[in-house]
């Protein structure tokens, strides 16, 4: 008998132990986390810099806006916005038609100066710089954003114009929105907010196309406090996104000959049905994400579309993103995913003779990438300079498709009613054996 | 140690010693799961305590202003601006986008205007809304629209041909789709909501792991050499997947890591399958035990009675062993 309790006890002990050596290989065989890269942006010292260009020509003595001169609401808001600038910015302001009060138009319309530099600003003598402006002259717009943008200088970081006006360009040309498109595709980031104090269609269209051209935003001002809390928006816009600046690229037509793109943001120009190709490595076991966005800076057609296509050096398509829309819209943008394949499944096909990605590294497979767009002008719009395009470019570890659910763990009712029913045969039969065997020891 | 402990023991001891010592592993596995689970943070969850509203909004997908879990943002916006806003979301989340414009004053408008709300991955890829009215148009008369997204459920894993949502940064575009062009510039005040409901113990497909969540670089690329394409660092640790904020520097809206332990390595993480694999061993344990007593003889009557009979043992071989 002692022989059979022990037995017993060994078989219980036994089916513990087998549990726990069970879990433990379950726990031993979980995936590893993968750990990330941790990385530091680049640090620039450069500060967000602000020119505001006031418009002082002779129409801002209508006294339109709650019963107030233009001029005078102006002065008052950029004092309030002086006030509260951030420390770190750096702010001008230009003026235009405050000099010149003859009716000589060629000379009128040279008209613009610095007021005051791009810079730290002390506030007491910038505010005391606003207040004597006087409305005297003509409205050279185009000449002074070429003035603002030499004020701010070139730089690697995003700089920002400002500019307040009651009135259309009496000083075309240089028409100011093409004047903003080409300061735009000169690649310095230079990005135009407009904000009309008049309310008539022509001011509207060139506020408009020239906050388009530039990325920038137009606003209609009706009150004063409008007008501060815009401008004030504005200059912290400046200091929050000022460093965000892509790396200028020029696609090629072809794979062959396109430049190669570490992981990064880049913006290009692509005209109206142009490709462009862009080439970006990626190893084994790793995954290319690519983004593209085509802005439409000048009046297109209602309807749009764009593609981002992945391709092999041979020109087999790998992966396409598209997307297309009507009406209004600032940017058209989609994107792709795309993982290479495992290390081993790469390793069998360059032996056998197709390397012609590269000779050095045949684990790296090169994709090229194509960006093509199906904007369409309007009648009478310019084709160059092209549509921007932002192109963002990243390469990730790829992700394998998942083993199964939850490590091989169970969940439900099912699943408690199997284990158990499994439990109990289990209990039967050892039971069913013990007896037998000791039916067998009894019988000996 | 064996030895004496069997010699100590009753016939009945081991069982009862199985059956006591169960429940005790299992109160503690079970103690130790909620505390596991409640470690790793849940972004959807985490911020819930709403602070002042977020006043800005960005005017591209690179500027986006990030929009913290659970806060609002309140914008004085000009009627024709894009705004952008991004959010984070994780595995199994379901995020809704919650926009309501006050319009321009009636007296300023033309005509009818279309409000337009818009997401999309950290791809720039757009995302489909699964309820909510995703635009709003309003006529002159009217004071206020509101729109809202309900984005699919995020998904823990995808294949990289498919557009499924997946865990990372999401865009929100604000934008008037139609407008009269008198109307645009005037100002329209914005508040903008994104609420997520869901945690990672729904994520589908199960065990499905984005080894790097979507979350795009925004620093500037640079190129490398043409010759260089096959040798190329092409993954160089400059991707700024996540955003360590040194001052200054583009914040990026990523989906909180989770919280890395000792155990990280070998174990992915509680949920709900562990408790009912848990129970379900527990109840096989003691349903083999139950079974393995049902095969037995009641004990008082063991030596007594001919009854312990096996099935197997042959009905002369009591006198034999009596004797």
């Amino acid at each position: 008998m002692t022989t059979t309790r022990r037995r017993t006890a060994t078989r219980a002990a036994g089916l513990l132990s087998a549990l726990a050596i069970s879990a433990g290989m379950l726990l031993g065989t979980l995936p590893a986390h993968a750990d990330e890269p941790s990385g530091t942006a680049a640090a620039t010292t450069e500060a967000p810099k602000v020119d505001l260009v006031l418009d002082v020509s002779g129409s801002m003595r209508a006294t339109d806006i709650e019963g107030r001169s233009r001029i005078s609401v102006a002065q008052q808001s950029i004092g309030e916005v002086i006030d509260a600038l951030p420390a770190e910015t750096e702010f001008g302001i230009r003026t235009l038609g405050a000099t010149y009060p003859g009716n000589d138009k060629a000379e009128g319309c040279k008209d613009t100066r610095q007021l005051y530099p791009v810079g730290k600003t002390n506030k007491v003598e910038a505010k005391t710089a606003v207040a004597t402006l006087r409305p005297t002259g003509w409205t050279p717009i185009g000449l002074a954003l070429r003035g603002a943008a030499q004020d701010l200088g070139n730089g690697p970081t995003t700089r920002r114009v400002v500019l307040i006006t009651d009135g259309e360009d009496s000083c075309a040309p240089p028409d100011p929105c093409e004047v903003a498109r080409e300061l735009a595709s000169q690649g310095i980031n230079l990005v135009v907010d407009t904000l009309g104090l008049a309310h008539d269609d022509k001011t509207r269209q060139q506020l408009l196309c020239i906050a388009n051209a530039t990325g920038g935003t137009y606003t209609d001002v009706r009150t004063k406090e409008q007008l501060t809390d815009k401008v004030k928006q504005l200059v912290n816009r400046a200091g929050e996104t000022y460093r965000v600046t892509p790396a200028k690229v020029a696609g090629a037509d072809a794979c062959p000959n396109a430049p190669v793109l570490r992981p990064g943001v880049y913006s290009d120009r692509e005209k109206f049905s142009e490709h462009r190709v862009y080439r970006v490595p990626v190893k084994a076991g790793e995954e290319l994400r690519a983004s593209v966005s085509v802005t439409p800076d000048r009046a297109v057609a209602r309807d749009y579309g764009v593609l981002l296509l992945a391709t092999d050096t041979r020109g087999q398509e790998l992966v396409r993103g598209t997307d297309a829309g009507s009406g209004r819209t600032d940017v058209a943008s989609t994107g792709l995913r795309w993982s290479a394949p495992a290390a081993d499944e790469d390793a069998t096909p360059s032996p056998s003779g197709n390397g012609t990605a590269g000779s050095a590294g045949s684990a790296d497979k090169v994709v090229c990438l194509v960006v093509s767009n199906s904007f369409a002008a309007q009648a009478g719009v310019q084709a160059e300079p092209g549509l921007p395009v932002e192109l963002t470019v990243d390469v990730a570890k790829a992700s394998p498709s998942p083993d199964g659910p939850a490590m091989g763990l169970g969940r439900g009712w099912i699943l408690l009613l199997v284990l158990t029913l499994a439990g109990l045969l289990a209990g039967l039969v050892f039971g069913w054996v013990a007896r037998w065997r000791i039916a067998v020891w009894r019988e000996n | 140690m064996r030895a004496p402990m069997m010699r100590s023991l009753t016939m009945r001891s081991p069982l009862v010693r199985a059956a006591a010592v169960l429940p005790f592993g299992l109160g503690a596995l079970l103690a130790a799961a909620p505390a596991a689970a409640a470690a790793s943070p849940s972004p959807a969850l985490s911020g819930s305590a709403g602070t002042a509203p977020v006043t800005t909004a960005g005017t591209t997908f690179l500027t986006a202003t990030p929009l913290p879990a659970g806060r609002t943002a309140a914008v004085s916006a000009s009627t024709g601006d894009y705004l952008y806003w991004a959010f984070a979301a994780s595995e199994g989340q379901t995020d809704t986008v919650h926009v309501t414009v006050t319009l321009p004053p009636s007296a300023d408008r033309h005509g009818a205007q279309t409000w337009s709300v818009e997401v999309f991955d950290g791809l720039r890829r757009r995302q489909s809304c699964t309820a909510g009215p995703q635009n709003a148009a309003a006529d002159t008369g009217t004071a206020s629209v509101s729109m809202s997204c309900a984005l699919r459920q995020i998904r823990s894993w995808a294949e990289p041909w498919s557009g499924d949502p997946l865990p990372g940064t999401y865009y929100v575009r604000l934008s008037v789709a139609d407008v009269p062009q008198q109307d645009l510039g005037l100002a329209a005040q914005v508040k903008l909501q994104v609420s997520a409901k869901g945690g990672a113990d729904n994520a589908q497909p199960e065990g499905g792991e984005l080894k790097a969540p979507l979350v795009p670089p925004v620093n500037a690329g640079s190129t490398a050499a043409p010759d260089a394409t096959a040798a190329a660092p092409s993954a160089k640790p400059s991707a700024p997947a996540s955003a360590s904020a040194a001052p200054g520097t583009v914040e990026v809206a990523a989906p909180a890591e989770p919280e890395s332990h000792w155990y990280s390595g070998l174990f992915s993480g509680w949920n709900t399958r562990w408790y009912w694999t848990v129970a379900g061993g527990a109840l096989a344990a003691l349903a083999g035990v139950w079974g393995y007593t049902l095969t037995r003889h009641p004990r008082g009557r063991r030596p007594a009675g001919p009854a312990p009979v096996p099935p197997q043992a042959p009905a002369p071989q009591h006198p034999q062993y009596r004797s």
